[in-house]
């Protein structure tokens, strides 16, 4: 019994389970297409919509040179006889990709905007400052469907709606704290020594931000993957057959009464990642900059 | 207050005149708008038809005077004519508005109505079972997107369960009001929005309920649930009442996939995104100007309402 509530209190104190379900996604993004032994977008038709853990009929597996059995579907199968499993392995990897690219962008061109606004104030910080405020007021998810209308739909195209999502929310607390930490002494010694205002800014203010920006970053990737599959759901990020979860839900839609977990299955990835990345956040926050923490 | 209200006012016109400069210019962005309205295979167009077309639709003039055009029109209510329709967009946004109208507030209230008192119930019971079961509500929430939710719940009362009230075996919606189709829709939609209200209700609460005034309420023997209910709750809902209000121009994003999943003839389903599926640019335009407005104006009202509700806000709101 005491081992349960020791247990109890390691997990409750470290985010044991979210880190454990993210290293999972790590590793399914890294080595999960070569895994498994079906193809990402060619099924068996014979074998639509078989359910979870069931083995095909149709369709046979080579395990080594001369064993070969029939293909076993832990999650099933979809409308067209894919497996989706293997799906969903190539699904995290596209969420990776996409959402690590518009994060680190996103962070490096926040953090510029954010400490040249708050570093040389006056005209250029009020400038800055309503462009964020333009921002801001543009509802998101139609500024991506006018740039999917005119520019394609894509990876690419999916990558930027992301980024002009993810930097602006850099700004405003970055911002606030550059202008404390530009007052304070070291970096008034500093001008003294001639340092230039970029040498400040690199090597000065930007270790003081870093950890807001890791917390900051933390906290809007769970973001950024919701709008990832809003997207891919909507039509308007990857498109299909390209395993996106949010494709993947969507492809499922139309067989809700017949095979609900072509459409769950994605779902509960989406959930548990996103989900884990709050927990991973907060705790995150909590640690390296309590400063940002609400009353909890 | 006057001084903060039109500081507010002119940087809420420039937010509104800012965003539709850049949806008007992304436009632009793409060489010629006309390819927008014309596909590659060019209907057997020749050059002369083209340049009329684009003198019909006013590409001759200088750029800044098609903003003008265009931004001045739009004021008025006027957005032009919907490509694949053939009908003023005006006339297509006042037809859907009223059905995304009703969701949004049937959204709103499943918010509130979730949202607040399970809040205040978590904050007081905090710690308890009854704190963790809240807060894992509010989990969910946040952590699965509005579209997910919506299938959920779809699966669970008209796939597995279908004798429960909630489950109409007709698709689409029925020519008279029936209460039980607002249902699943308004909690898919407002299930995210009750989990951040919940939070930020608890939050507040805690935070009063560990103030000085609560404390010597307690001292002179003020019995608890009449420190909660009276001198508590009302200090700790200004908050979540006023970003409630704020709420409603999350919803946007929300709506827009609720009505794709329940076939909500609204204006997210029946404007937005049949805009985006039929290439239909001024349907597009003037939507999402529309959408641009109503985000600005909650914005604004919310804005307002703080420094009117709590006056503190008014010294340091003002301030950049």
């Amino acid at each position: 019994m005491s081992n349960l509530i020791v247990v109890w209190q390691f997990l409750r104190r470290y985010p044991v389970i979210p880190i454990f379900i993210l290293i999972l996604l790590l590793i399914a993004a890294a080595i999960g297409p070569y895994i498994t032994p079906y193809e990402r977008d060619i099924g068996n038709i014979a074998d639509r919509h078989l359910s979870l853990f069931s083995t095909s009929e149709h369709t046979t597996v080579q395990v080594s040179k001369d064993d070969v059995v029939n293909g076993f579907h832990l999650l099933g199968t979809d409308h067209a006889g894919r497996d989706i499993f293997t799906r969903l392995l190539h699904g995290s990897r596209i969420s990776l990709i996409v959402v690590t690219i518009s994060i680190s962008t996103g962070m490096a061109f926040g953090l510029t905007f954010a400490m040249v606004s708050g570093y040389y104030g006056g005209i250029v910080d009020e400038i800055l400052m309503r462009i964020v405020d333009v921002w801001n007021a543009l509802p998101f998810l139609m500024v991506a469907l006018v740039l999917t209308l005119i520019f394609g739909r894509g990876l690419n195209i999916m990558i930027l709606v992301l980024f002009l999502v993810a930097w602006v929310n850099f700004v405003r607390i970055i911002r606030a704290q550059i202008l404390v930490l530009k007052e304070m002494d070291y970096i008034a010694s500093a001008k003294i020594c001639g340092a230039s205002d970029i040498r400040i800014m690199i090597k000065h203010l930007f270790p003081g931000i870093l950890n807001s920006a890791v917390v900051i970053a933390t906290l809007n990737t769970s973001g950024l993957i919701l709008a990832e599959s809003t997207l891919s759901f909507v039509g308007a990020g990857i498109q299909p057959p390209t395993p996106a979860w949010g494709v993947m839900v969507n492809e499922g839609r139309d067989y809700l009464s017949s095979a609900w977990w072509q459409s769950m299955v994605p779902s509960a990835a989406i959930f548990l990642v996103v989900i884990s990345l709050n927990f991973l956040g907060d705790w995150l926050r909590d640690r390296l900059d309590p400063r940002l923490r609400q009353v909890d | 207050m006057a001084r903060f209200l039109t500081q507010r006012l002119i940087s809420s016109f420039i937010s509104i005149i800012g965003a539709t400069l850049v949806i008007f210019l992304l436009v632009q962005l793409h060489n010629d708008p006309r390819e927008l309205y014309v596909p590659d295979s060019g209907y057997g167009l020749t050059e002369e038809q083209w340049e009329m077309l684009g003198e019909k639709m006013g590409f001759n003039d200088p750029l800044p005077i098609q903003y003008w055009n265009w931004i001045s029109g739009a004021f008025i209510g006027d957005f032009g004519v919907s490509l694949a329709q053939q009908v003023p967009v005006r006339d297509i946004i006042q037809n859907r508005m009223r059905a995304t109208i009703e969701l949004a507030i049937g959204g709103w209230a499943f918010a509130i109505l979730l949202g607040i008192p399970t809040g205040v119930f978590a904050a007081v019971k905090r710690g308890t079972f009854w704190d963790y079961i809240a807060r894992g509500v509010a989990i969910i929430g946040q952590g699965a997107p509005p579209f997910v939710i919506g299938l959920l719940l779809i699966v669970i009362f008209a796939v597995w369960l279908q004798d429960t009230p909630f489950y109409l075996p007709a698709a689409g919606r029925p020519p008279q009001f029936d209460f039980r189709n607002y249902i699943l829709p308004c909690v898919a939609l407002g299930w995210p929005a009750a989990a951040g209200l919940m939070r930020l209700t608890r939050s507040a609460m805690l935070e009063v309920l560990d103030s000085e005034f609560v404390k010597l309420a307690r001292a002179k023997g003020v019995g608890w649930n009449k420190v909660i209910y009276k001198h508590a709750l009302k200090n700790a809902l200004i908050t979540p009442l006023t970003s409630a209000l704020l709420l409603f121009s999350g919803w946007l994003n929300g709506a827009l996939v609720i009505e794709i999943i329940f076939g909500w003839p609204g204006i997210g389903y029946d404007a937005l995104f049949t805009a985006v599926n039929d290439n239909d640019f001024p349907l597009l335009q003037g939507t999402v100007f529309f959408f641009v407005i109503i985000f600005v104006i909650f914005a604004l009202l919310a804005d307002l309402l703080y420094t009117i509700i709590d006056p503190r806000v008014r010294l340091t709101g003002g301030e950049k």
